[in-house]
């Protein structure tokens, strides 16, 4: 293991799919372990410490979300990248407000998933522009009634901005350069909307999910 | 996680007590399963049993009244758990249990429960000739009950079941003229349903029982039917092809294809896109673009509504845009993003690829300014369209919407 290296553990039930993302993340990254089930998943990750965990979404037992959430609750520190072949709306909130910083899909380019991975690091949200679209739907039209927190329950015109960027294929340096703020501007931004998704008591959001279609 | 283990101590707590109390039998079950939970449990025929609740009935009700308890005190098979396997049936326990019961029966005369001789005999021997008839061989089931039914013991369960019963009603003619009776009409008529539902019933419900079986088990056939047929057409053809294909570029658009195909039958969309939508117009599009062009489309889209004249010219301007990203931009990827809000529909098509200057086009290649912008401004929109030479192309659309 190289010193400072940040360590990264990979969890998918497909063995062909794991050895690959192994592979090509070995270059960047410690891989300090992989798992093919929740339960080996939250073993290792409790033996190893890792970093960032890359999880996939879809598992048998409660996939990603479970991960996420028995690692959280056994106090593990680590943080949660979903990866996952599922553009299913609701597996895809269903495992950020479970705790992941952020989701791609599978078809992402090896360097974009090194970055990806980089960034969840470091403590920012990671947004695919298929997600960032997600939230835009999810946070249309006005707070739901009785939201405890109205500051939660929706989005600063700014962040509907970096959002719609985002969904438009931009990235963040992009993002920064069109909206003439910083690139760090961008990450708070994106990090507060990962907040809100995440704590917002908006009960649509699930219903909203199952009753989208998948794009 | 403390939630999951205090589930499964519970359950095991349950298992351990469902192993003394008795259990309702989950497959065999004429009523709600007690008589079949019973002889499983000492290893008797659940006919004997079934047979001997029968004819405790006629003893003043007993056995309605034994069947409630044994109803209190049963419980139902957990879904969850496969139920433990039934014990064999033998004969000893068997014969044991006739013998009890006969015991039981003849106390009972005794005491005065008892609907009377005339009755309860013949219905017996009706019951046991039923029985005999109609038991069906199964695993588990009595020796009896097997070698009655097996191959050339089925003619003597014939013979030995039909004797029983009409034994039985000869005993009833008979009895129930001697004593006066069968003059009583409605008493006559309800042995008489009685000796047919005892006769008949057993076939019927095995006949009605039957007849679900093979119904599930067409619709099962019928449904991995439809699967493969659906796989072999689309998921076979794809990966022959995709062996076959030297471009993998070609490849990469074949098994993009295939996956987008796949997944929506998956997740029960048609595969026909909906096209009375606008959500349902991009799969479309997206879909078409692909299939026919080298290049990826990430299309994201936020909201919907249905299909409008301004729209179908938003998306066809769209369409024309990814048509050229492809074309001309050398890009592998565009992302296509969509989106409704209040009066004004929104799109952005973008590429990451050489971009052009658009005064070094020639005038004569009318692409952009007809295809594209002409057919937003039809519609009272609005088309702009950004590019430099090796910074990619973003062409952005904007068309109002009637909200009434």
């Amino acid at each position: 293991m190289t010193d400072g290296a940040v360590t990264v553990f990979v969890v998918d039930d497909h063995r062909l799919f794991l050895s690959g993302v192994r592979s090509e993340l070995g270059r960047a990254f410690a891989i300090v372990g992989d798992a093919d089930s929740v339960d080996a998943a939250v073993e290792g990750i409790g033996r190893t410490h890792p970093d960032v965990v890359v999880v996939d979404v879809h598992m048998p037992d409660g996939g990603g979300a479970a991960v996420i959430e028995r690692v959280r609750a056994a106090g593990g520190e680590s943080r949660f990248l979903a990866l996952s072949v599922s553009d299913a709306a609701d597996d895809v909130i269903g495992v950020i407000r479970a705790g992941a910083r952020g989701y791609v899909t599978k078809t992402i380019a090896p360097d974009d998933l090194v970055e990806a991975i980089r960034r969840v690091h470091e403590g920012d949200a990671v947004f695919s522009p298929r997600l960032a679209g997600f939230v835009l739907d999810a946070f249309a039209g006005s707070p739901p009634p009785g939201a405890l927190d109205p500051e939660v329950e929706q989005l600063t015109p700014r962040e509907r901005e970096v959002l719609r960027l985002i969904a438009r294929g931009y990235s963040y340096r992009e993002v920064a350069g069109e909206l003439f703020i910083s690139v760090k501007t961008v990450e708070t931004h994106v990090s507060s909307v990962l907040r809100k998704l995440q704590l917002s008591s908006r009960h649509e959001l699930s219903r909203w999910a199952a009753d989208r279609r998948l794009v | 996680m403390a939630d999951a283990d205090l589930r499964a101590a519970c359950e095991h707590r349950s298992m351990e007590r469902a192993t003394w109390r008795l259990t309702r039998s989950p497959t065999d079950r004429v009523v709600l399963g007690v008589a079949g939970g019973i002889g499983e449990r000492i290893g008797v025929d659940p006919i004997v049993v079934r047979l001997g609740f029968g004819l405790l009935v006629l003893a003043g009700g007993v056995g309605f009244v034994l069947y409630l308890i044994g109803i209190l005190v049963s419980v139902d098979p957990s879904p969850a758990q496969p139920a433990p396997p039934p014990r064999k049936a033998r004969l000893r326990p068997t014969i044991a249990f006739a013998a009890i019961l006969a015991g039981v029966l003849l106390i009972l005369r005794d005491a005065g429960l008892w609907f009377g001789d005339d009755v309860v005999w013949p219905m017996a021997l009706g019951a046991i000739g039923s029985a005999v008839l109609w038991s069906r061989a199964e695993v588990g089931r009595s020796r009896f009950a097997s070698f009655v039914s097996r191959g050339h013991g089925a003619p003597v369960r014939t013979v030995a079941g039909v004797l029983l019963i009409g034994a039985g009603v000869s005993l009833f003619l008979v009895s129930g003229r001697r004593s006066g009776l069968l003059a009583n009409a409605p008493i006559a008529a309800a042995a008489a349903i009685v000796g047919v539902v005892v006769i008949v019933g057993p076939w019927v419900a095995g006949l009605v029982r039957q007849l679900a079986d093979e119904r599930r088990e067409r619709i099962r056939s019928q449904e991995r039917a439809t699967i493969s047929a659906h796989l072999h057409d689309s998921v076979l053809q794809t990966l022959a092809l995709i062996q076959r294909a030297d471009d993998p570029r070609r490849m990469s658009n074949l098994a993009r294809t295939q996956e987008r195909e796949l997944r929506s039958w998956l997740y029960g969309r048609s595969s026909a896109p909906d096209h009375q939508t606008v959500s349902g117009a991009i799969d479309a599009l997206v879909d078409q673009i692909e299939r026919e062009h080298a290049i990826v489309v990430e299309a994201v889209s936020v909201g919907d509504a249905p299909v409008d004249d301004a729209s179908l010219a938003l998306l066809a301007a769209a369409r024309e845009a990814l048509v050229n990203a492809a074309r001309h931009s050398g890009a592998t990827t565009a992302s296509l993003f969509v989106e409704i809000e209040g009066d004004r529909m929104t799109a952005y098509v973008r590429d990451q690829g050489a971009g052009f200057d658009r005064a070094s086009i020639g005038v004569d290649r009318r692409g952009i300014a007809d295809s594209i912008e002409g057919r937003i401004l039809s519609v009272g929109g609005s088309a702009e369209i950004v590019s430099a030479l090796g910074s990619g192309t973003e062409v952005r659309l904007s068309v109002p919407r009637s909200t009434s």
